[in-house]
């Protein structure tokens, strides 16, 4: 039996069309899942972003393993402190190659042509997560917990924060540590990479000599004239 | 607009793509970053020092742990004094017209002398002496209770700003198999049997369930045991054997040769440089100085100079050193 086809709805009204087609407009299939990059993207900087990723992937299933078992679990058993181990060194290695990422894209000035919201967005993704990982070292039920509540407090009350976020209340930091926090992070973080995508990876400043160069034959924007299409795209 | 505004002269690659394979290079970087956590797993593991209970530090400094008890009593410990959000005994911390500490209130209620002294005692069962000594402190009048605190208390600070000078304590505090004798100059009314009865508890255990138990039966709050054990001596002597004190680079450290939280190296470093080192109200400009620097991460792209560095040293020449050799070749 076969099926017919559903009747065409006006584009202008189907919520449901208008955001597909946004989407795909805004991120068509080749531009998402790309299989070419820029001939520019050639160095060993460029790895920090996907290890920053990588990274969190590492922390989330650790993270997620832990949480199947109770906050308890790798006190007491080898297996458990392993996946704490894993867990914790994953969450090292993320700000160090996210801090690495973070100075690359500066001294690359990442933010150029339109992508001041791929800086804003990863810049946010970096102070979220401090106190996702605040929360889980008040959150591990050992010494250090104690003490770094006990710290803690004094600056988060000092500008009101304690109020309503008491670091001191181990019940609430870990529903802030294994869900409200990291869902805030990896939707930063996708957001991030879906305005890369969007705009590409940020080109090479155009040295002096070559820019020169242009603006003697003339070529568009060589001399700083606006322009509507971004850099990293397949022309 | 862009927020280079016209000297962003960023123009749209026109030039060579080379093959990427996007979900490949995720999977090698997710394997080889997990390679990387599970061999410094097997090197170092993690750190679980254990937790210190009210129990231990009772047994092991009784005389510091009857100390912090009887200021809970006369209100003058830290916590007693430290106004929003545990009471309205203090102001809280300030800085110019800002009082965010005072403008959010108190949300987590703490009465020292109730919750830390007289709650956890009105549980203990069977002890007639107390019991007597409990009822006549509730009937004394405020001026009087605090008089006989007061007595109690004086000889053991005495002792204990004298440890803390590394001076000779006066001969008015003695310890003898966990139990502490104080000789006071004053009347001190039914508190030392209170606090005789308190530190007991305490060595028991009593005093840890109690702290915790006395909302709810489940319960994740520790507000109350951690407040009143960080009064003591015994979770900071901790904390300096393990380089976690505040002039030590505090919280951004961990238990043993950790890397810690080496993200809030900036946050510490406020702490260790004046005029906020030693002011009375470091934490909340601490916390500002963070906020205002936080900001500024965000904004870089629109800050003037900040944003225009990257072009005037040139470490993109470095990153870009491929691309512009084989442009010069062009």
């Amino acid at each position: 039996m076969s099926a017919a086809p559903p009747p065409a709805t006006p584009a202008s009204k189907s919520w449901t069309v208008r955001t597909r087609e946004r989407a795909v407009d805004a991120l068509p299939p080749e531009k998402l899942l790309p299989d070419g990059q820029p001939t520019y993207v050639a160095s060993w900087i460029y790895v920090f972003g996907v290890a920053s990723i990588a990274s969190l992937i590492v922390i989330v299933v650790s993270g997620s393993i832990l949480a199947l078992k109770g906050p308890a679990w790798w006190h007491y058993t080898g297996v458990g402190h392993f996946f704490n181990s894993i867990h914790m060194w994953g969450v090292e290695l993320f700000f160090f190659v996210m801090v690495v990422h973070l100075w690359g894209k500066y001294w690359m000035a990442a933010w150029r042509g339109g992508r001041t919201r791929v800086w804003i967005t990863g810049a946010v993704t970096f102070l979220v997560a401090v106190p996702t990982a605040l929360t889980g070292y008040v959150s591990q039920q050992n010494f250090d917990a104690q003490w770094i509540a006990t710290q803690a407090k004094d600056g988060l009350n000092a500008v009101g924060v304690g109020a309503f976020f008491n670091v001191l209340n181990f019940g609430q930091m870990y529903s802030w540590h294994i869900l409200l926090l990291p869902v805030a992070v990896v939707l930063l973080v996708a957001a991030h990479v879906l305005l890369v995508r969007k705009h590409g990876v940020v080109p090479p400043f155009e040295l002096e000599r070559r820019k020169a160069a242009l603006t003697a034959a003339g070529a568009p924007g060589a001399d700083g004239s606006p322009h509507a299409a971004t850099a990293g795209e397949r022309s | 607009m862009s927020p280079l505004g016209p000297n962003d002269d960023t123009q749209p690659w026109k030039g060579r793509y080379a093959p990427y394979d996007l979900v490949k290079e995720l999977c090698i970087a997710v394997g080889a970053i997990g390679l990387l956590a599970v061999l410094l797993t097997i090197l170092f593991s993690s750190p679980d020092d254990k937790p210190s209970t009210i129990a231990q530090w009772a047994r092991q400094k009784p005389a510091d742990f009857v100390t912090a008890a009887v200021k809970e009593l006369d209100g003058t410990s830290p916590i007693a004094e430290y106004g929003p959000p545990y009471n309205h005994n203090g102001t809280g911390q300030e800085a110019w017209i800002l009082k965010p500490q005072k403008w959010l209130g108190v949300s987590h209620p703490i009465d020292t002398e109730q919750d830390f002294v007289v709650g956890p005692l009105a549980m203990i069962p069977n002890d007639p002496g107390l019991t007597a000594a409990l009822a006549q402190y509730k009937a004394a009048p405020e001026k009087q209770k605090k008089e006989w605190a007061e007595a109690y208390a004086k000889p053991l600070e005495e002792t204990a700003t004298a440890e803390e000078e590394k001076k000779t304590p006066p001969n008015t505090v003695s310890e003898s198999n966990g139990t502490v004798l104080v000789k006071t100059s004053g009347d001190a009314g039914p508190v030392p049997v209170m606090m005789s009865s308190l530190l007991a508890d305490a060595q028991s255990g009593g005093v840890d369930g109690s702290l915790l138990t006395s909302k709810q039966f489940f319960q994740t709050d520790y507000t109350k045991p951690l407040l009143f054990m960080a009064e003591g001596g015994l979770l900071s002597e901790r904390a300096e054997q393990h380089h976690l004190l505040g002039d030590q680079w505090g919280m951004m450290n961990e238990t043993g040769s950790y890397p810690g939280q080496a993200w809030l190296w900036l946050y510490a470093l406020w702490y260790q440089v004046e005029p906020i080192k030693s002011s009375p109200n470091a934490d909340i400009l601490v916390m500002l100085v963070m906020g205002v620097l936080s900001l500024a991460f965000i904004c870089i792209p629109f800050i003037p100079g900040i944003n225009i560095l990257p072009r005037k040293i040139p470490i993109y020449k470095l990153i870009w050193r491929e691309h512009y050799r084989s442009e010069q070749s062009f």
